[in-house]
């Protein structure tokens, strides 16, 4: 049966797709991430993340604690590239 | 279960490692096993900026650029890639802020244009009618060349390794080489963390670690690792064209076709070293440079930021041969930052190599003993 509900919402990603790309061999969260962009969005993984991580439970048969977490990169949030550019200098 | 022996192992599950997979199965070499330390594209090409130019500066990284260019056009079609490998040709706008620049471009365009490159110089006026959004002042002109633009690295890799696992290739991730065995001066197998496979050729295509694999057979290679940062924005809707350049200022900056900007910048002051950490002077850097280059970009948000290796030459042009003190060793190594860019063409010319048949196009220039013999032809065009 079709399954669409959506489990990435930056990329909109449904579960079938997720599942797919899984089943294809990439079989780790920032694998996955490469692939279709699960992660690569606003969010950077913060609300998908544990979705995406368990179809890869129930695909693969492993537990949750085998799974490697997903690379965290700067910044924690999205940050205007003016903003960035002053750095903290309006801080002083 | 892993293969005990195989005719090639190439070490580096990259653009180029897959690439050279491909092409040996294609040509009938089918018994190839590629050794990757993490998952494909982990490395460089993960990394990188995504943008494939011609504009280049030397004979030879004008002809596989070009050659490799003709091949993105039908990658997709080439390899039964049932996905996309996001080619987007609106062109690579390079950016000169002082006079000895224009005069290099000349000369760059020159060749570019013997070799069937279709570059031009353009005044800034023209380089504001094809980025609307681009600050011209102090620009004296521009080189550009419509052809050049983006692909995917991830789904190029992956469209490599499909097509050469289809053929009977084994790819094996999350799989270490750990060491190379030699009987005198032949190769006997490669040692892995998963087991042994014999062989007598080994290929080395291990990006920013190349140096580490030549040093397992005794060669100090001319080659070091560079940090090179990078960082991405939210996707927006489609406003730049091309890829934008500046060696004056070391940055590059495009629009991918998803809508993110895709940006970085070179650091001369970066120490060689395999550091693939990220800085927060990078940000505020490249921030500052790129809001005063693109005013219109001030309110894009910056969602991450990573790095990558360069595996950098004296005359930053790869090395591509067999080592003449080791038969059997060959290498695919220091892209100096362009590897993903001119992966098609060095897939091919390494297969024809390996397997000892005509070149498609003779790459002796890139060989080895180039640094020995003093014959470097400096590539003039990298950021």
């Amino acid at each position: 049966m079709k399954d669409d509900v959506i489990l990435c919402f930056c990329e909109d990603l449904t579960r079938d797709e997720i599942r797919e790309a899984i089943k294809k061999g990439a079989t780790s969260f920032d694998e996955l991430k490469r692939l279709i962009r699960c992660g690569m969005g606003a969010c950077q993984g913060k609300t998908c993340e544990e979705n995406i991580q368990r179809e890869i439970m129930t695909i693969t048969g492993r537990k949750r604690e085998e799974l490697p977490l997903p690379r965290q990169r700067p910044p924690s949030v999205g940050i205007y590239l003016e903003d960035a550019a002053r750095g903290d200098d309006d801080e002083k | 279960m892993m293969k005990n022996s195989a005719e090639v192992v190439i070490i580096g599950g990259g653009v180029v490692g897959c690439a050279i997979a491909y092409n040996l199965a294609k040509m009938g070499c089918q018994d190839v096993v590629v050794l990757e330390k993490e998952y494909l594209t982990a490395g460089a090409t993960g990394r990188c900026g995504a943008g494939i130019r011609q504009q280049w500066g030397t004979e030879m990284n004008c002809k596989l650029s070009k050659a490799s260019m003709d091949t993105f056009e039908v990658l997709n079609e080439m390899l039964g890639y049932p996905e996309d490998i996001e080619l987007k040709q609106d062109g690579y706008l390079i950016l000169a802020y002082e006079e000895k620049e224009i005069e290099q471009f000349k000369k760059n365009i020159a060749l570019q244009n013997s070799l069937g490159i279709e570059s031009r110089l353009i005044d800034p006026g023209e380089a504001r009618k094809i980025v609307p959004h681009l600050n011209t002042e102090g620009l004296l002109g521009a080189a550009f060349c419509g052809r050049d633009g983006h692909a995917n690295p991830f789904h190029v890799t992956q469209a490599y390794a499909e097509a050469a696992k289809r053929m009977g290739v084994e790819i094996y991730t999350y799989t270490e080489c750990r060491d190379i065995e030699r009987e005198g001066d032949r190769i006997t197998a490669v040692v892995t963390d998963r087991g042994k496979i014999k062989t007598e050729k080994v290929v080395n295509a291990a990006g920013g670690y190349s140096d580490l694999i030549g040093a397992m057979v005794g060669l100090d290679l001319p080659v070091y690792s560079e940090r090179h940062q990078i960082m991405v924005t939210e996707p927006v809707n489609p406003l730049q064209g091309p890829m934008v350049i500046s060696f004056y200022h070391h940055f590059y900056c495009q629009q991918v076709p998803h809508g993110a900007f895709i940006m970085g910048q070179g650091d001369p002051n970066e120490p060689k070293g395999h550091n693939i950490g990220h800085s927060w002077q990078f940000l505020q850097e490249l921030s500052g440079k790129i809001t005063g280059t693109f005013p219109a970009l001030k309110k894009l948000r910056v969602v991450r930021q990573w790095s990558g290796l360069y595996n950098i030459t004296p005359d930053s042009q790869p090395i591509l041969c067999e080592a003449p003190e080791v038969p059997g060793f060959y290498m695919a190594i220091g892209f100096s930052g362009h590897g993903f860019m001119i992966a098609p063409m060095t897939g091919v010319v390494m297969a024809e190599l390996i397997l000892g048949k005509d070149l498609s196009m003779p790459v002796h220039k890139l060989d080895l003993g180039r640094f020995d013999r003093g014959e470097l032809v400096l590539e003039p065009s990298v950021v």
